[in-house]
């Protein structure tokens, strides 16, 4: 399966009565995007804002974020399940308008989601203060569920972003990549000397604002399956997650998911990336125990030689990790985990909820605990009282001049488990 | 958690759904429960099948909290 | 100059080996023994103005004495720099070294330095609170073990910035602390790897912890008669979260009222734990924290009594350090309130 990634790389991003790219500058016609949104009966208002880097905004609180592209040639469309109809992506070309970002938001009582900073203290931690960020604000009907409320807001995000996205389709990109990976067979063949690598690509599937979807099905109704790397990249899995914003993937994340960018920076060389295996993280120990064996049966059946495995949340969920790490070990199959650390804000507690003497190459993308001091902003977008009941944030994280006390685990994807960022942690 | 209250001398079970985080934490007695959103229930059964299931997992506690151990023992009721 | 007392045991005191081992703390002006090394590190910035030598069995068996003696010592000398040992790999020695540095860092607030070998039991004694250089298991080492006891003090003493454990020489004391790094954590991760299927040396940035146990406390004779409590890290509170304890990293637990109440319903409680999809638990809270029942197994003579009081707290992203100080806290108050058995239940 061969994936080329054209990316047009955007400068600006302006208000316009035309959705288009003109030299390098993206154009939204907001009041066609709101027309499309209000679509949904289920959405009782909904707001565009731009959010552009080194600005004094601050968005609170951030369901999602997503990266916005359009399907040039190839099978299937965008976010297949959701947008477009269900179809095999991960092949052909996909325009992506590279530096924006569609950022979902709007208050969701009872609810908690992230921070994303474009300038100060925070803008270092999350990687979307660096993005072009159209900021969708929602607000759906009164008494609407929390569970159609949470789905009503990740379309809305998606929806946007595949409406900007298609300002791409005619347009000449900057640059191509071309990721490539061949059928099984076809690849070991073709690289016959080197070690074969895998990915374990563990996937949020908690619940309520924990789920993750692949081509559309929930994450936690899967058993652990194999994909080709450019799927993800392409779209095929969709964050429906955003509680403890610090360690989940917002669908920019899946899309842009740096252990599959990397792994490919080095196959053909150092070793074979022969795939991806997707798994999840169930709130059952049946399901935990199942969706382990199953993982490690995979990777023991395509016969790799090592895999890097990554987590998604904290918690429970290390169990997940752990339990990954130690069947696969336990195979001869050689590990590398990447996980954030709890490990208090003094630092001085455990790190993990679940350890294992097999899990001895480790990669630290930081401690979730540590506290940050977010100054006051010119402009909030959003609701700034999220702070007080967000997940990291605690009472009188706000205070009357508008900054912020929190917990690094409030900010969006500050210590990404896929490895997007370069913060990490080390012992004293 | 846990830990502390053993500690303390207080004999006490913990009913959790991820028995492998109990033991690595050093629960000594353990008793599964359902699922992390609803440890002691089931949203899909009735309310009165709910109720005896809650009734079985509390029942497997206190046998618990009456029996001596030696080291981390887990409670079946499954 | 940079007033020196340093601490050491009856042998490297030049007082005698095991038969002297009783002997009780005495002080001595200037350096004894490796304090002659120690001073001689130390050059011009500093003097050893003191060295205080207790017997290792005298320490270990007189402890309350043996330490208010040693800091009373300590205190005439009023010094700078606190520096004990190093121990190496004797036993009784180390755990001597190690109380009195936190007592001295505690008392007077001056830097303080230790050195042992990885395995003395004085090094869990004191790691957290205070730098332990890591020395080799006999005095073979002891040049190289003052050297890095005396640069790392020094910079302690200037205020400098500590450097890692691999920079400074010192024992990890198990605290973390973030830093970005050169490269993304997945390029971090795929170099690991290539290392690891190469056979080539890496290292884990996250080294696994190891968790403490503790014994079985007995069983309950009689049930029956025993009054039995609830506590739950899912974080059910009343209606309204009055205390706001956080949906993470909770910062506090709460202590909530049962009397008169058969069960817990959606009217009247709820969750605050931010970590699962609260619907379940929001529904019907009894799912999480079982009072009907409890309550149905009290009216039965199951159960003696169920506590008038539950305790809760939110188990999401809360530090371990905190939950044992709220488990040490909630522990206190049910054994004063003649509670005899306890029911935790985690989501």
């Amino acid at each position: 399966m061969k994936l080329e990634l054209g990316n047009i790389f955007i400068k600006d991003v302006i208000f316009s009565n035309e959705t288009k790219v003109v030299d390098g500058v993206l154009h939204v016609n907001k009041e066609a995007i709101i027309e499309a949104l209000m679509q949904d009966p289920r959405l009782a208002k909904v707001d565009i804002d731009l959010a552009k880097p080194g600005e004094e905004v601050r968005i609170i609180p951030v369901k999602d974020v997503i990266e916005p592209r359009v399907k040039v040639s190839g099978p299937g469309g965008v976010f297949p399940g959701f947008i477009s109809k269900v179809s095999t992506v991960g092949s052909g070309r996909t325009h992506v308008l590279k530096n924006t970002a569609v950022v979902t938001t709007g208050t969701i009582v009872g609810f908690q989601e992230g921070i994303i900073d474009m300038s100060g203290e925070g803008a270092k931690y999350t990687p979307f203060s660096k993005t072009l960020n159209i900021v969708i604000v929602c607000e759906p009907v009164e008494g609407l569920p929390k569970h159609e409320h949470e789905e009503v807001v990740r379309l809305a995000g998606l929806r946007a972003a595949a409406l900007i996205g298609e300002a791409g389709r005619n347009v000449e990109p900057d640059e191509v990549k071309v990721y490539e990976t061949l059928p099984l067979f076809e690849s070991v063949k073709k690289y016959p000397g080197l070690p074969r690598v895998g990915y374990v690509y563990q996937l949020q599937s908690q619940g309520l604002l924990h789920d993750t979807y692949v081509y559309g099905v929930d994450a936690k109704k899967i058993l652990p399956t194999f994909m080709y790397p450019t799927e993800p990249m392409d779209g095929a899995i969709v964050s429906g997650n955003c509680v403890s914003a610090c360690d989940k993937n917002p669908t920019y994340v899946h899309q842009n998911n740096p252990v599959i960018e990397d792994l490919y920076e080095r196959h053909g060389k150092d070793y074979n990336f022969v795939g991806v295996i997707i798994t999840n993280e169930n709130v059952t120990l049946a399901d935990k125990e199942r969706s382990s064996d199953y993982t490690a049966k995979l990777v023991e059946y395509l016969g790799l030689d090592a895999v890097i495995i990554n987590e998604e949340g904290f918690g429970n969920p290390d169990t997940d990790l752990i339990m990954n790490c130690k069947k696969i070990s336990e195979k001869g199959i050689k590990t590398v985990l990447i996980t954030d650390e709890y490990a208090g804000r003094d630092g001085q507690s455990q790190s993990l909820a679940d350890v294992d003497k097999t899990a001895d190459a480790v990669v630290s993308v930081g401690n979730a605990n540590e506290i940050v001091h977010l100054p006051p902003m010119k402009k909030v977008i959003g609701d700034p009282k999220a702070a007080n009941v967000i997940a990291g944030g605690f009472e009188g994280a706000l205070a009357p001049d508008g900054s912020i006390t929190v917990e690094l685990q409030a900010i969006t994807a500050s210590t990404s488990e896929v490895g997007f960022g370069t913060l990490a942690a080390k012992g004293y | 958690m846990v830990k502390e209250l053993e500690r303390a001398g207080l004999p006490t079970v913990h009913i959790c759904t991820i028995v492998p985080i109990s033991k690595t934490v050093g629960a000594n007695r353990i008793v599964p429960a359902v699922a992390i959103p609803h440890p002691l229930g089931n949203p899909e059964l009735s309310k009165e099948d709910e109720k005896a299931l809650r009734r079985k997992i509390l029942e497997k506690a206190l046998e618990a909290l009456q029996t001596d151990i030696d080291t981390q023992t887990v409670f079946e009721w499954q | 100059m940079l007033k020196v007392v340093h601490y050491i045991n009856q042998f490297f005191g030049q007082i005698g080996g095991e038969d002297k081992a009783d002997t009780p703390p005495l002080v001595k002006e200037g350096p004894v023994g490796p304090g002659l090394a120690l001073q001689q590190a130390l050059g011009d910035q500093g003097k050893v103005v003191a060295t205080i030598i207790c017997g290792d069995s005298y320490f270990n068996e007189h402890v309350d004495e043996a330490l208010a003696e040693i800091l009373r010592m300590v205190e005439q000398y009023q010094p700078d720099l606190f520096v004990a040992g190093p121990a190496f790999f004797a036993g009784r020695y180390g755990i001597a070294c190690a109380t009195v540095c936190k007592a001295v860092q505690e008392k007077f607030g001056i830097p303080v330095v230790t050195g042992m070998y990885p395995e003395n039991p004085g090094v869990d004694l004191c790691k957290k609170d205070v730098y332990v250089i890591k020395t080799g298991d006999s005095a073979a080492q002891m040049k190289d073990a003052i050297t890095k006891m005396v640069k790392l003090a020094l910079k302690m003493v200037n205020k400098e910035e500590i450097g890692t454990p691999e920079e400074e020489g010192y024992i990890p004391r198990g605290i973390r602390k973030n830093y970005f790094a050169q490269e993304r954590a997945s390029k971090r991760a795929v170099d690991m790897l290539v290392k690891k299927l190469k056979g080539e040396p890496y290292s884990t940035e996250l080294p696994m912890p190891e968790f403490d146990r503790v014994p079985p406390a007995p069983a309950v004779k009689d049930l029956s008669k025993a009054l039995v409590a609830l506590v739950t890290s899912g974080g059910i509170v009343p209606k309204g979260n009055p205390d706001h304890i956080e949906s993470s990293s909770a910062s506090k637990f709460g202590k909530y009222d049962l009397e008169g109440i058969v069960a817990l319903s959606s009217e009247t409680h709820q969750t605050a734990h931010g970590g699962y999809d609260p619907v379940y638990a929001n529904e019907n809270p009894n799912r999480v924290l079982p009072v009907d029942v409890m309550r149905e197994l009290e009216k039965e003579g199951k159960i003696g009594k169920l506590h008038r009081y539950y305790y809760a707290t939110v188990g999401n992203g809360t530090p371990v350090a905190k939950a044992q100080q709220y488990g040490q806290a909630i522990a206190k108050e049910l054994k004063d309130a003649g509670v005899q058995a306890v029911i935790l239940t985690s989501t």
